[in-house]
C-alpha cells in the first residue's frame, strides 16, 4: 500500500455538486501534479460531511481542518500555503467554532463514524476502517439465534419513529418455517425535516449492507430489498456501487465465506408518496401496488412481501448492527440511557445558527442538541418551540428545553423521538401558521383507504385555513382536539394517528397565537 | 416504442413501478399517455384501472403533458417556515401560471411537493433532478432566467 502525507477528502453531494466540486476538484490534481505533489497528497471523494450552505468543501488529514466555500481560484493558494509551505490558509476555513462543535472525533458516532472520512466507493477504504468484521464474525462464529439474542440484549429499538424493539421484531421472524424470507430496509425518508437515512447511505452504504447482511443471515432471509425515494438519486448511484463491489469481494452471492448461507440484495424505487413510510404500504408498493397500508394482523414478520415473512427495518436502525455485533453489548450500552441505548442521529434546522445533523447519546436534553450541535439560536432569535419528530411530531415549549430525548422520557410528556427531526421555530413564529403547514401537508399524504383519515383531515384543515383567515371560531380549537383524538383511536395507520400529537401540543402549548388569529 | 423498455423488465406487477418511471423519462412532455398504459397493460397483463390507480397514486407520476422542466417546490413545515409561500407567489409571477399549470411556452411546469430532503438549506425546490436550496426571490429570477436562456 502507498504511504501518502495528506489525504484531502472532498464532500461529494447534492450541495458541493451544485457547487461545482467537479470542476474545482480537477483544478485541485492539475494544481498537485505541477507541483510534483501527486505523490505525497492523496485527493478522495467523501460524503457530505453534514455542514449546510458550506458550497464545495474539503478536509485535510492529518490536519483535520477543514476549507469552505472553495472558488475556483482559491485552490493555487491552498496548494501552495498548505501543501508546499504547511501554513493553514485561515481565511478559508469553516467557523473555528464550529469546527470544535462538529470534530470527527466527537464522542458517540456509531452510526455516522465514516461519514466524511472514507470514500464511499471504494469498499477497501470501508474493510480498512474495520468494516465487514462483524459480517465475517456473525457468519463464521455465531449462530443466527445468537446474533438475535445479542440484538434483543442491546435494546436496540426502531430508529424510524415507532421505537419498537429490533431484536423482537427478529425473533418473530427467525424461528418460523418458510421457503422465503424477506429483509426489507425502509429507506423511504419523508418525514419532513429528516434527511438522516440519505447522509448514513451517501456517506457509508457498506455500513447499511453489512447491516442487512447480518439481519438476513439471523433471521434466515435470503433476499433483502432496499426501498428507496425516487428523489434519492445520489444515495441510489453509491448502493449499487457498493452492491457490485461487495458481490465482487465474496460478501454476497452465493455460498458466503463457504458456509452455505446465500444472499441477494435488490434496490426498489419509491415514486412519492409519504404514506409508504408505513411498513405495509411500504411492501404494497414494492408489489407494484398503490401504497396503501395492509390490515394488522398478520403482521409483516409473519406475512410480508408476496406473503412470506418480512423483516422490515430502518436504515438507521440497521446500521447499529455491525457495531453491537462487533464489540459487544457491553459496549453499545455505554451509549445512551437504560431502557434506550445507543445513539441517535438527529437533523437539526430552523432559527438555528448550523442547522445540519449530529449523532449523539440517547438521552441528551433538547436544550444541549439546540445550543451545542445547532449551534444556538440565530442572531437576535429568541426560542419559543421546538416542533420534534418531524410533521408527525409536538410542538415542544421552552419550559421543556432540558427534556432527555429518548423513548421513554419523552413518553412522560406525550411526545415522540420520531424520526428525530428537529424544527427550532424563534419568538416571530406564529405556531397557528406552522400547524396550518403541518395539517396541510397530512391532508395532501392521507391516502384515501379509511374514511376517519380521509375526512378528519380534511375538517381538520377547514377548521386551521378558517382559523388563518380569520374566519375561526374559538370553539374550532376544542374540537380539532377531539377531531384528532377520534382520529387516533379509529384511522387505519399511524399516518392518520399522527395527527394528535402536533394538533394537540401546538392548540395547548401556544392557544394564545390562535386566540389572536380568531379575535 | 416502448419496446426498449419493456426489454428491461420481466413483465411481473412488481415492476409497474420502475417501468413507469422509464415511460414517463423517455417522454419529452414528462408524463404517461394513455396510449402508453394501454401497452403497459397488455406488458404486464394487468388492468387499466389498476396502472391509473398507481399512476395517480403517486406524486411523481403525471397523466397529462407537463413542461420541458417540472419546477417542484416543497411546501413541508421547514421550508414553510422559511418562506415558502413567498417563494410560491413568485414563482407563479415570474412563470405566470397556477400550481399545476404549464407556462405558454411549454417550458415549465408548477408542483408542489413534500419534503425533499434537503431541509438544512430551506427553502428548496427540485427542477427535473436537480436541487436548488437556500432560495430568495432573486435567486429564483436567476434560475429562472438561466434555464430559459439555454433552451
Amino acid at each position: 500500500m502507498k504511504f501518502y502525507r495528506c489525504h484531502v477528502l472532498m464532500a461529494i453531494d447534492d450541495n458541493s455538486l451544485k457547487a461545482g466540486v467537479a470542476a474545482i476538484e480537477t483544478i485541485l490534481k492539475s494544481e498537485l501534479a505541477k507541483n510534483n505533489l501527486t505523490d505525497e497528497i492523496n485527493v478522495l471523494e467523501t460524503g457530505g460531511l453534514g455542514y449546510f450552505g458550506t458550497g464545495v468543501s474539503m478536509t485535510v488529514f492529518p490536519d483535520k481542518v477543514t476549507y469552505v466555500n472553495l472558488k475556483e481560484e482559491d485552490i493555487p493558494v491552498i496548494v501552495n500555503e498548505h501543501f508546499l509551505k504547511g501554513r493553514i490558509v485561515s481565511r478559508l476555513l469553516l467557523n473555528p467554532e464550529l469546527t470544535r462543535k462538529y470534530n470527527f472525533n466527537y464522542q458517540g458516532r456509531i452510526v455516522l463514524d465514516n461519514s466524511g472520512v472514507i470514500d464511499p466507493e471504494n469498499i477497501e477504504e470501508y474493510i480498512g476502517a474495520g468494516g465487514y468484521e462483524a459480517w465475517e464474525k456473525a457468519l463464521t462464529v455465531l449462530k443466527p439465534t445468537e446474533i438475535v439474542n445479542e440484538v434483543k440484549a442491546s435494546g436496540l429499538r426502531g430508529r424510524g419513529g415507532a421505537g419498537f424493539p429490533t431484536g423482537l421484531k427478529w425473533s418473530f421472524t427467525a424461528p418460523l418455517a418458510a421457503d422465503q424470507k424477506f429483509v426489507v430496509i425502509n429507506a423511504d425518508e419523508g418525514e419532513p425535516g429528516t434527511f438522516k437515512d440519505r447522509l448514513i447511505m451517501e456517506g457509508d452504504p457498506h455500513k447499511l449492507l453489512e447491516g442487512i447482511m447480518i439481519a438476513a443471515y439471523a433471521v434466515g432471509a435470503t433476499k433483502a430489498y432496499i426501498y428507496i425515494r425516487g428523489e434519492y438519486k445520489l444515495c441510489i448511484h453509491r448502493l449499487e456501487i457498493a452492491i457490485a463491489q461487495a458481490k465482487e469481494y465474496g460478501l454476497l452471492g452465493e455460498n458466503i465465506f463457504g458456509r452455505g448461507f446465500s444472499l441477494d440484495i435488490e434496490i426498489k424505487i419509491g415514486a412519492g408518496a409519504y404514506v409508504c413510510g408505513e411498513e405495509t404500504a411500504l411492501i404494497e408498493s414494492m408489489e407494484g401496488n398503490r401504497g396503501t397500508p395492509r390490515s394488522k394482523p398478520p403482521f409483516p414478520g409473519v406475512e410480508g412481501a408476496w406473503q412470506k415473512p418480512t423483516v422490515v427495518n430502518n436504515v438507521e436502525t440497521i446500521a447499529n448492527v455491525p457495531a453491537i455485533i462487533k464489540k459487544g453489548v457491553d459496549w453499545y450500552k455505554g451509549y445512551g440511557v437504560e431502557g434506550c441505548f445507543g445513539t441517535k442521529v438527529y437533523t437539526i434546522m430552523g432559527d438555528v445558527k448550523l442547522p445540519g445533523l449530529c449523532e449523539v447519546d440517547m438521552g441528551t436534553t433538547l436544550r444541549s442538541i439546540i445550543t451545542e450541535f445547532g449551534g444556538g439560536m440565530k442572531e437576535g432569535k429568541k426560542f419559543k418551540a421546538a416542533l420534534v419528530g418531524g410533521a408527525a411530531g409536538v410542538f415542544l415549549p421552552d419550559k421543556m428545553l432540558d427534556v432527555q430525548m429518548d423513548y421513554n422520557s419523552l413518553k412522560d410528556y406525550a411526545a415522540v423521538l420520531g424520526s428525530g427531526a428537529i424544527l427550532v421555530m424563534g419568538e416571530d413564529v406564529d405556531i397557528s401558521e406552522m400547524l396550518w403547514s403541518v395539517i396541510r401537508f397530512f391532508r395532501h399524504e392521507s391516502c384515501g383507504k379509511c374514511s376517519p383519515c380521509t375526512n378528519g383531515n380534511e375538517l381538520l384543515y377547514k377548521m386551521i385555513d378558517d382559523t388563518r383567515n380569520g374566519r375561526g371560531k374559538e370553539e374550532y380549537l376544542d374540537q380539532m382536539i377531539q377531531i384528532s383524538e377520534m382520529m387516533f383511536s379509529s384511522c387505519f395507520c399511524a399516518l392518520g394517528q399522527s395527527l394528535l400529537m402536533p394538533v394537540k401540543s401546538a392548540i395547548e402549548n401556544f392557544r394564545e397565537d390562535f386566540v389572536k388569529r380568531i379575535k | 416504442m416502448y419496446q426498449k423498455i419493456f426489454e428491461k423488465y420481466s413483465p411481473k406487477k412488481e415492476n409497474l413501478i420502475y417501468i413507469l418511471h422509464d415511460i414517463q423519462d423517455a417522454n419529452p412532455q414528462n408524463y404517461v399517455s394513455e396510449e402508453a398504459v394501454q401497452a403497459v397493460s397488455e406488458f404486464l397483463n394487468i388492468s387499466l384501472s389498476h396502472i391509473y390507480g398507481v399512476l395517480t397514486f403517486y406524486t411523481m407520476y403525471s397523466t397529462k403533458p407537463r413542461g420541458k422542466n417540472v419546477v417542484r417546490l416543497c411546501e413541508s413545515p421547514p421550508c414553510f417556515l422559511k418562506g415558502s409561500e413567498k417563494m410560491l407567489k413568485k414563482l407563479r409571477e415570474i412563470l405566470g401560471v397556477r400550481i399545476g399549470e404549464t407556462s405558454e411556452d411549454g417550458l415549465f411546469t408548477l408542483e408542489l411537493c413534500a419534503c425533499l430532503g434537503v431541509c438544512g438549506n430551506a427553502p428548496v425546490m427540485m427542477i427535473n433532478e436537480d436541487v436548488y436550496g437556500d432560495l430568495t426571490e432573486e435567486k429564483l429570477e436567476t434560475i429562472i432566467a438561466e434555464i430559459k436562456g439555454r433552451s
